[in-house]
């Protein structure tokens, strides 16, 4: 098999590599040679690749961060400073890292509602949505560790309410919170920790990507119509023409970094987080980084610390859920009107969380948080299986080929 | 996607209808005001941050410390070298031990040093401050919400309390600060600083000069980032562009 393919490379080191070690093969395994991709995929599945240059961004700025950063309570702040004024470029390296981390955000969110509006988890790609849906989890961790390291107030308070939350496991709460703090509070150790977490985790996300792809490339990806390959005249390869397609997406992904980068480098920053951590000033409103936002609200709409717990966690559990809540087999929301309707909804719902997230617990945002918070649930586990039984989704195409040639099909037949 | 729009909308109106009521003791909105440094091509004022660094000196520094800066950041602002060291050597550092006696002793400030703080620790400050501990200024710019107008505001912005509010003793009322009392007496009197530059030193001028100094202090990448950031954004529009047609052109034989 592997001299079978050997015989295909043209360079002769790769052949004599090759014949050694198999690692050519190997990633052609696994990506995918020549990868045939559908011809028919919008820019909307442009965001897969970004994430890819967002977390390669955020790597090689980190490592460089990583050489000025001191993490001890009494050092983290001031290092901060010092890499801002006195090291040659530190302050693009770090607004960079800083403003990147939300655009990877604002990418995996449009990333995974690409998903859910076509369906883009359900047979035989439930596997690769699970491994996504764990890249989200680890995600997550890697931003909120790296919230803390600056060790302003918001860093500071962040650290104290998302490690108190761990508070609310039965028996050993107390215990596994204290072990997080490495200590009685969060305080030095608690720093070292974050710091040394926040550099593995990247990695870790990494080799995650790395099965995420696999399993993509197995069955190729979804298109936005939703229905399966019939063959090669469906596809084509993914370089040179998808590669100049994501070479666009990078563009427009680099002029916004850029943009905000240089324009407007705070705007996505809170002002407490430059007073420097004070155990013992609580900041009047603790919030965390806007992409956290929806989830916090939901946390917040309990007025009991474990039933809020159970939700916030239940509230990113339930993506796992979500290619068994789904019960109808039509992929993508072009041909179920119906779905489309409560996808909207859905989006709507989550930017409300937002909303609630980032304001105080108090009058009418309780209500509007709960209702948010129900509605948040009652779209998986009613509205998806629900409308998947009940729904009568149009009729599908014959081919990725058929729409997608439809308009120059007189051409074709001169 | 044309659902997005009208979904931002709905979500948007739904925040706005529950904006909290208007609380009688909250603090206002700071002034806005046009700085020169804002906007895309935006610049520090020179003359203006020489002016609020005089201010800073003759007024602030007595109790506020201003750590992350030092004497050689002064030369960024305009003042020459000279100047700058001339600054420095008016402070004495502890340095040592002395490899003669193992003894410390007081050397004259250098270029590489920073400002020193007024009070040896924070129990100090406080024996000195009535209780209240005087933040460092040098961040302070971007620490509060709308920092720069905010820190403009705060200067101008003491009165007379008025007769039904009720005011601890030794605290001061201004109507930007939270709570409305805050514990630094006005710090801004007319003429209260000699300009070198003849500009009459009224209290909204040296509130406006010290405003932009501390801009300035909490964010001294400004020019470069302004200056970068145009070079990138034109170059990375073009590429754009030009990455946009490659991909129309690839795809010619597709459509």
């Amino acid at each position: 098999m592997a001299s079978a393919g050997n015989r295909e490379y043209k360079s002769g080191l790769i052949r004599w590599i090759e014949y050694r070690m198999p690692v050519f093969s190997l990633l052609d395994g696994v990506i995918g040679r020549d990868y045939p991709t559908p011809k028919n995929l919008n820019y909307w599945w442009n965001l897969g690749s970004i994430l890819g240059l967002a977390l390669v961004i955020q790597i090689a700025t980190g490592i460089f961060l990583a050489m000025h950063y001191i993490p001890t309570a009494d050092g983290a702040f001031d290092s901060v400073q010092n890499i801002m004024r006195n090291v040659n470029n530190g302050w693009l390296l770090r607004y960079v890292h800083a403003n990147a981390a939300s655009l990877f955000f604002v990418a995996v969110y449009i990333h995974i509602f690409r998903a859910f509006y076509y369906g883009s988890y359900k047979a035989p790609r439930e596997l690769l949505w699970f491994l996504g849906v764990f890249i989200f989890v680890i995600m997550m961790a890697a931003a909120f560790t790296g919230y803390v390291l600056p060790w302003g107030q918001m860093s500071f308070w962040a650290a104290t309410v998302i490690t108190n939350l761990f508070s609310v496991i039965p028996l050993v709460g107390d215990e596994v919170t204290m072990w997080l703090w490495g200590g009685f509070s969060v305080g030095s150790p608690t720093v070292q920790r974050f710091f040394s977490l926040h550099y593995l985790l990247p990695f870790v996300l990494a080799a995650i990507i790395v099965l995420h792809i696999w399993a993509l490339h197995v069955h190729g990806s979804s298109n936005p119509l939703g229905i399966n390959v019939k063959g090669p005249q469906d596809t084509i390869a993914f370089h040179p023409y998808y590669t100049a397609k994501d070479a666009v997406g990078f563009g427009v992904f680099l002029l916004l970094l850029a943009f905000i980068v240089f324009y407007e480098p705070n705007y996505l920053n809170h002002p407490d987080n430059f007073n420097p951590a004070n155990p013992l000033v609580t900041p009047p409103n603790i919030v965390p980084e806007w992409y956290f936002l929806p989830f916090y609200a939901i946390l917040r709409s309990m007025p009991d610390k474990t039933l809020g717990v159970i939700l916030f966690v239940g509230s990113i559990v339930v993506l796992f859920l979500v290619p068994f809540l789904d019960t109808s087999r039509v992929r993508s929301a072009k041909f179920r009107p119906v779905f489309r309707q409560f996808f909207w909804i859905f989006v709507a719902d989550a930017i409300l969380l937002g909303f609630v997230g980032a304001n105080p617990p108090e009058g009418t945002w309780v209500v509007i948080g709960r209702l948010a918070t129900a509605y948040y649930f009652a779209h998986f586990f009613l509205i998806l299986p629900l409308v998947g039984w009940l729904e009568r989704p149009k009729p599908l195409p014959d081919s990725i080929a058929q729409p997608v040639l439809g308009d120059s099909a007189p051409e074709v037949a001169e | 996607m044309r659902g997005l729009l009208a979904v931002l909308g709905v979500a948007f109106a739904l925040s706005l209808a529950a904006v909290p009521v208007f609380a009688a003791e909250e603090a206002e909105e700071p002034l806005e005001r046009d700085w020169p440094h804002i906007g895309l091509f935006g610049t520090y004022d020179r003359a203006a941050l020489q002016r609020g660094y005089r201010v800073y000196k003759d007024v602030c520094s007595a109790c506020h410390s201003l750590k992350y800066i030092s004497f050689r950041n002064l030369i960024e602002i305009g003042f020459t070298e000279a100047e700058a060291k001339a600054v420095a050597s008016e402070f004495s550092f502890e340095a040592g031990p002395s490899e003669e006696t193992g003894e410390m002793f007081d050397r004259a400030g250098l270029l590489s040093d920073t400002f020193p703080r007024p009070y040896a620790n924070d129990a100090e400050a406080r024996l000195s401050n009535n209780g209240a501990l005087p933040p460092d200024l040098s961040l302070m710019a971007k620490a509060r919400e709308d920092g720069t107008n905010y820190v403009f505001s705060l200067l101008v912005g003491y009165e007379e309390a008025p007769d039904d509010f009720d005011l601890t003793d030794g605290m001061n009322y201004n109507h930007y600060f939270a709570g409305l009392q805050i514990a630094m007496p006005q710090p801004l009197f007319e003429d209260m600083v000699e300009y070198r530059d003849g500009t009459p030193a009224t209290v909204e001028q040296m509130a406006a000069d010290v405003t932009q100094f501390l801009a300035w202090t909490a964010e001294p990448s400004l020019e470069p980032r302004h200056r970068m950031g145009f070079q990138v954004m034109v170059f990375l529009i073009l590429l754009t562009i030009l990455l946009y047609f490659v991909k129309r052109k690839v795809w010619a034989d597709v459509h």
